[in-house]
């Protein structure tokens, strides 16, 4: 199929180097967005994945599909932790947190503006539920007292969450005595202080809180766990697993990044297959005497398209490896964003991997093939004693 | 043997009978080629002579299978050429014709060596093979110490040797030669003529040839007029 030696094509590629550079370029280009929005949606999804464990389960009212728009009386909590396949502490008590969230504006370093940060009320066992969960520095907060520990992300990114800091609201000040690290996940975009004393700040009902948290004997508690809680006619609950749940959060965003990615990088793309087009219908058309030669030697038509295609999705291949390195620097790239389903800043990195960059290589190729398929098919239907006439 | 009556002969490599070409021109027929028969015998060496215009680029391209005639036929070596697809005429022209160009026709961008190698690109050759034959066909034609001098740092006369080697490397049954001095000086000229005369004589090659140049036509065994479409024998006769 492909006989036309590919030295011919490297050759002609680089005798007609400056149209050749356009199409890589145009190529390299889309690819470089391509990936970056598919980097960035990766990102956000695994660090809302990590955030969970697979051995807890997340307790919210039924039918709720947010903490935020969660409630759960204290009797009910209360009945949860009682449930079969909980773990328990040496004391005998059920692992626990009984949880309040919401939102609070804070003042970011760099820009100076109001982002809100996603405030966490939790019980005093939050640590071993939460086992991934670690204090770095200082301690964690006395149950009482307007302490707060502060995830690793925004202790940096924002003023006065450093350990020692004070920040006020809802008239008290509240000091920051330590920091956790949640390896990198969405859970470090948080702010950790005493649920019973959130709901008394913000002048909530003390009796009410958003969601439980327990921690399961083992993961395969959980479908035991949840049928007991399902079928207690007392409670009206929803039961996911805690990895599942943030997976879920993160589907919004990551789809809707992707969409808006694919849309952009569709739209580049078919200016880039232009390019392509544009420069493969040149090249055959300066190179026609020399296709209704090889035709003369005996090369077929099919010889010919192959030819042209290969030379096109060649040019396409170095486009897609120069758009992944384009973009490589940006693997771990810090960045942060809305989300809706806490309604506050999640701080996520930039993840190129090396199955995205093969994803970036084939729709380079798949750019290159149509921009290449109907010059080549243009270039094999040339009359042979026609062009050799030079007409 | 070469006949242009159209009575045939048992030994032709070559029979074309009442071949017709009209080219058109927008609303416009251009006849080119009307009732045409020619014979041609293994190991002819014809020139074909004409005014300009007259069709002998057309014929040979018929020939050659590089066009497709109006009506009429054309056999070459029991294969009716004119009934063949364009895929399977593809691989008749790499194992039977050997082109020659006016302008040479070399790939700019591929080595003497790599142009002279395509044809056998087609062929199941190994490389070393492939090798083999290259250096056998430069060698035939002089440039044994050209193989890796691209088309723009040789000669005009040399280019056109480099063709004429791509033309016989797979050592096709018949070479097409139009108009192959028409570009090159008179010395340069003659040491193309030489060595296709050499190919005749001595490889026994059965060789068309188109020129203009009555010098030139003197070398082959039978010289045939084309004038109006019209094929005539030359005034010295058809051997
Ligand atoms: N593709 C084509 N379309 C229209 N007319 C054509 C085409 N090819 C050839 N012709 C016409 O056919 C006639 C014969 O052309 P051809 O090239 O065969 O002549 P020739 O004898 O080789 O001339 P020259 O000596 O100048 O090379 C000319 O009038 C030419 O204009
Ligand atoms: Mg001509």
């Amino acid at each position: 199929m492909i006989r036309i030696p590919f030295i011919y094509n490297l050759r002609s590629m680089t005798v007609r180097w400056s149209s050749t550079l356009v199409a890589v370029l145009g190529i390299a280009g889309v690819v470089a967005v391509f990936l970056a929005t598919l980097s960035m949606a990766r990102g956000f999804r695994e660090t809302m994945k990590s955030s969970g464990a697979e051995d807890n389960a997340l307790v919210l009212r039924g039918g709720a599909t947010s903490e935020i728009m969660s409630f759960l009386p204290l009797e009910h909590a209360r009945i949860v932790g009682d449930a079969a396949g909980v773990a328990h502490d040496v004391d005998g008590n059920p692992l626990m947190s009984i949880e309040v969230v919401m939102g609070l504006p804070l003042t970011r370093r760099d820009t100076g503006q109001k982002n809100n940060v996603l405030m966490r009320g939790v019980s005093q066992q939050a640590l071993a539920v939460h086992d991934t969960i670690k204090v770095i520095q200082g301690r964690f907060f006395k149950p009482g007292l307007a302490e707060l520990v502060v995830g690793k992300s925004i202790s940096t990114a924002y003023k006065d969450l450093h350990l020692g800091g004070t920040i006020s609201f809802s008239g008290q000040t509240w000091t920051v005595v330590g920091i956790f690290d949640a390896g990198g996940t969405s859970a470090e975009s948080a702010i950790w202080c005493d649920a019973n004393l959130l709901n008394q700040a913000f002048k909530r009902r003390l009796d009410v809180f958003q969601s439980v948290t327990v921690k399961l004997g083992s993961p395969e508690a959980f479908s035991r766990f949840k049928d007991t809680l399902t079928s207690d006619p007392r409670l009206y609950v929803k039961v996911e697993r805690e990895s599942t749940y943030y997976e879920n959060q993160s589907k919004g965003l990551t789809t809707l990044i992707k969409a808006l990615g694919f849309l952009v990088a569709f739209v580049m793309g078919i200016g880039a297959v232009f390019a392509a087009l544009n420069t493969m219908y040149a090249s055959v058309s300066a190179r026609a005497s020399e296709i209704a030669t090889l035709r003369a030697l005996g090369f077929s038509g099919r010889n010919v398209i192959m030819s042209f295609l290969l030379e096109s999705m060649s040019i396409a291949l170095l486009g897609g490896i120069l758009g992944s390195f384009i973009i490589l620097p940006l693997n771990g790239f810090a960045a942060s964003t809305f989300s809706m389903s806490t309604f506050s800043q999640v701080a996520f990195a930039f993840m190129i991997t090396p199955d995205l960059m093969v994803q970036g290589l084939v729709f380079a190729l798949v750019m290159g093939f149509f921009g290449g398929l109907f010059p080549a098919v243009h270039a094999a239907r040339q009359s042979i004693a026609g062009t050799l006439r030079g007409m | 043997m070469v006949k242009i009556d159209g009575s045939g002969n048992d030994d032709s490599l070559i029979t074309i009978s009442s071949l017709d070409k009209q080219y058109q021109r927008g609303t416009e027929t251009i006849t080119v080629l009307t009732g045409l028969n020619l014979d041609i015998g293994k190991g002819e060496f014809v020139a074909f002579m004409g005014p300009s215009g007259s069709g002998k680029t057309t014929l040979l391209n018929l020939i050659g299978g590089l066009d497709k005639p109006t009506s009429g036929n054309i056999i070459v070596d029991g294969k009716e050429i004119t009934a063949m697809s364009g895929k399977d005429l593809a691989a008749w022209r790499a194992r039977q014709v050997g082109f020659v160009f006016q302008m040479f026709n070399l790939i700019p961008v591929l080595t003497a060596f790599q142009n002279v190698e395509l044809p056998l690109l087609l062929t199941g050759l190994s490389k070393k093979q492939r090798r083999a034959q290259v250096e056998t066909a430069m060698a035939l034609v002089g440039l044994g110490d050209r193989m890796m001098h691209y088309p723009r740092q040789l000669s005009g006369g040399q280019e056109q040797r480099v063709a004429i080697a791509r033309a016989i490397v797979t050592d096709p049954t018949f070479l097409l030669c139009d108009e192959p001095t028409g570009d090159l000086d008179r010395d340069s000229g003659n040491e193309i003529l030489e060595i296709v005369e050499r190919l005749s004589s001595e490889h026994n090659k059965t060789v068309l040839m188109v020129t203009h140049d009555p010098e030139a036509a003197q070398r082959a065994r039978a010289v045939l007029h084309l004038d109006k479409g019209i094929l005539q024998e030359a005034a010295g006769g058809v051997s």
